[in-house]
């Protein structure tokens, strides 16, 4: 189970998983999200976004959180941050770092988290920066809250940041405006500004959806490079599995506001244990397909409308591999012998064969 | 920067000739003939015939209108028909009163309708946001002379907080330095004089400023309410720093931008006189002078204050303008590319 082959035989996917491991486990937990539930209440009705979901982010790791857009990947991280606005509200679970709920945690204390302990990237860089202030304002911002450095030496600090996510000339640029910039730029300085206080945990949401491929690509390498120097986690969340396998150590699967499946990434994208991340995985195109007459695989149906889930397994009405029993109760979240957790009644492996 | 600036006051010129036109014609055929009230009732048909000669009334009304445009390419305005003193004399004596008002009334309308704004925004939904666009909708909603003749009667005739009308009490007018009496009031060191006029300012100027406070309220909510919903909002939030400097710096900077040309055109027409406030409390600027001259047909000198709001409702534009620059780095005036 533990190092994967590459170019399975009749496997569903041809991206190259070969990595040293395993980061995976091993290593000391540093945040806990448990049983967390976000609901949105509103007029036609209340959307439980998220429903119970756990998950656990180790020292140092790279845990990639997948779903299609509306699984709640994103709602997921905001509530833990204590960021979700209104009509959302954090309706059950503890967010534990360093043995204390995040969500239960005053105000002023939860300031002191967030940009300094745990920071975040967001996806829209084009609008994620105050375009009335310069960079070096934006960017000095959290260096004299959290690190309590003056005006100068903050300064120096902020040019720092810029040359170590790579902008070039920082002393001139740090006096630029947000409009002065470039997309990738933005979501470098972006970068910046998250890891300016050195955090435990960055939590990176879909960084590079508003990017175009090539500035991509630097953008995932910049992540990569700074969290090897810096040895923060990661919580990447994306619905990109070519990312997920380039850079995840673990792996959560969310489905209507559930995690479905959670795995090493290299086991993930060995053998896949649930139908959907099955579908996700079928549903790349390969290398070696594309001189085929075949059409790509496809998940049938449309994700369900969150006002009116199903009883059962969320997933079941576009199911492949469902049963009587997927329509009538919803799958429990099982932790497996090897440590993989998945929510299903069946055994896709042996249905397959 | 400078060359926009130089092409807007260019732009100037058009626009005064078309408000002169309208001014000057407006004047001649809907006012009485001045000539019977500047000499009274009995004067006789010769006297009156004479006095329009004289006045140059008896010209064609373009001819008029060019000896006009002619004097006023030189700054002369003429003189009033009944002081015989210089529009422009008359106009300055009475400025400096409008002036003061108007800036009370601005700062009261600036400082209240954006404090009311910002709270109505943050606290959407709730009382706050409800009674702040209770007040504004009054505020709009009320005529100013009706609410003038309220605050006399509460604050003045009943409470005794405030005098009814005037700048100042005559006894305590200090010497005229700049025609502003509370900076006059200081020149002289004289600090019951200053605190006589700022009494005097108060009622005028929140009767005066409550319409433009309710402009701005609702100008800063709605454009309070785009900008807290905005990506960056939630960055600044991400930064783990404090609410009020999230709200008062990267919220409210950029709702400022609008906001900044309401004030502007808002100020702009405070400073045209304001008729009927002045009219009310008695207050001795343009407003009322205006007023009193319309009345008594005296064109020289409402055509001078109508050219001179025109000027000042231009440039007051054109710096609300210039303030967006400041406020806002995306703008520049400049015709080259910087960089």
């Amino acid at each position: 189970m533990t190092t994967p082959d590459t170019g399975m035989s009749g496997g569903p996917m041809a991206i190259d998983v070969t990595r040293t491991p395993s980061r995976c486990d091993g290593r000391p937990v540093i945040l806990d999200v448990r049983d967390l539930s976000t609901e949105f209440v509103m007029k036609r009705g209340t959307v439980r976004a998220v429903r119970d979901v756990s998950f656990t982010v180790r020292e140092g790791e790279v845990l990639a959180i997948v779903g299609e857009s509306g699984s709640g990947k994103s709602v997921a991280a905001l509530s833990a941050m204590r960021l979700l606005q209104a009509p959302g509200r954090v309706a059950a679970g503890e967010v534990v770092y360093r043995g204390k709920d995040l969500l239960k945690l005053p105000a002023r204390e939860m300031r002191d988290v967030r940009g300094n302990h745990i920071s975040m990237i967001f996806q829209e860089p084009m609008t994620s920066l105050n375009p009335v202030f310069t960079i070096e304002d934006q960017l000095t911002e959290s260096i004299r809250t959290h690190l309590k450095l003056d005006k100068k030496a903050a300064a120096e600090r902020a040019i720092e940041m810029l040359r170590l996510v790579g902008i070039p000339s920082p002393e001139k640029r740090v006096k630029d405006y947000p409009h002065q910039m470039s997309g990738g730029m933005r979501q470098r300085v972006m970068t910046a500004m998250a890891l300016s206080c050195d955090p435990d945990v960055l939590i990176a949401d879909e960084p590079t959806t508003a990017l175009d491929v090539t500035i991509q690509a630097q953008i995932l390498a910049l992540l990569a490079e700074l969290r090897e120097k810096i040895g923060m986690a990661v919580i990447l969340i994306t619905h990109d599995l070519g990312v997920v396998a380039e850079t995840a150590d673990r792996v959560v699967v969310m489905y209507c506001g559930q995690v479905v499946e959670e795995a090493c990434a290299e086991d993930l994208f060995e053998q896949p244990l649930h139908p959907y991340t099955l579908g996700l995985l079928e549903s790349i195109p390969g290398m070696d397909e594309t001189e085929s007459d075949e059409p790509l695989y496809m998940i049938r149906g449309m994700v369900p409308n969150p006002l009116n889930l199903p009883t059962g397994c969320a997933f079941a009405p576009r199911c492949d591999y469902r049963t009587e029993q997927c329509v009538r109760e919803m799958p429990p979240l099982v932790e497996r012998a090897d440590g993989r957790k998945l929510r299903c009644f069946v055994d896709v492996t042996e249905v397959r064969q | 920067m400078l060359k926009y600036v130089i092409k807007r006051v260019f732009m100037v010129v058009p626009v005064m000739i078309g408000v002169s036109i309208i001014v000057f014609a407006l004047m001649r055929v809907f006012s009485p003939d001045p000539a019977p009230i500047v000499l009274g009732q009995h004067a006789t048909i010769e006297k009156i015939e004479a006095w329009r000669e004289v006045n140059g009334l008896n010209e064609p009304v373009i001819t008029q209108y060019f000896n006009y445009l002619s004097g006023a390419l030189k700054g002369d305005l003429g003189t009033s028909y009944y002081t015989k003193t210089p529009v422009t004399e008359e106009i300055f004596a009475r400025f400096p009163a409008t002036i003061e008002l108007a800036i009370a009334a601005i700062i009261f309308a600036s400082i209240v309708g954006i404090g009311l704004g910002v709270i109505a925004a943050v606290k959407k939904n709730s009382i706050f946001d409800a009674a702040g666009s209770l007040f504004a909708l009054v505020g709009v909603s009320i005529p100013i002379f009706w609410l003038g003749i309220l605050f006399i009667m509460f604050f003045s005739g009943f409470l005794h907080w405030f005098p009814s009308g005037g700048r100042i009490d005559v006894l305590l007018k200090p010497v005229e330095v700049t025609g502003f009496y509370m900076v006059d009031a200081i020149i002289e060191g004289n600090w019951t004089a200053f605190g006589n006029a700022l009494e005097h300012l108060v009622l005028p100027a929140l009767a005066l400023g409550m319409y433009s406070m309710a402009i701005i309220t609702r100008m800063t909510r709605s454009s309070m309410l785009e900008t807290l919903s905005q990506d960056y909002i939630r960055t600044a939030r991400a930064k783990g720093i404090a609410e009020t400097k999230v709200i008062g710096k990267h919220a409210l900077r950029p709702s400022l931008i609008p906001v900044t040309t309401v004030i502007g055109l808002q100020f702009g027409s405070l400073l045209g006189g304001a008729l009927l406030t002045e009219s009310v409390f008695s207050w001795p600027g343009i407003g009322k002078f205006t007023v009193d001259c319309i009345l008594k047909s005296d064109f020289p000198v409402v055509q001078g204050i109508v050219l001179l709001v025109a000027v000042i409702f231009v440039t007051i534009n054109l710096v609300a303008d210039l303030a967006y620059a400041s406020l806002d780095p995306r703008i520049k005036y400049s015709s080259k590319k910087e960089r």
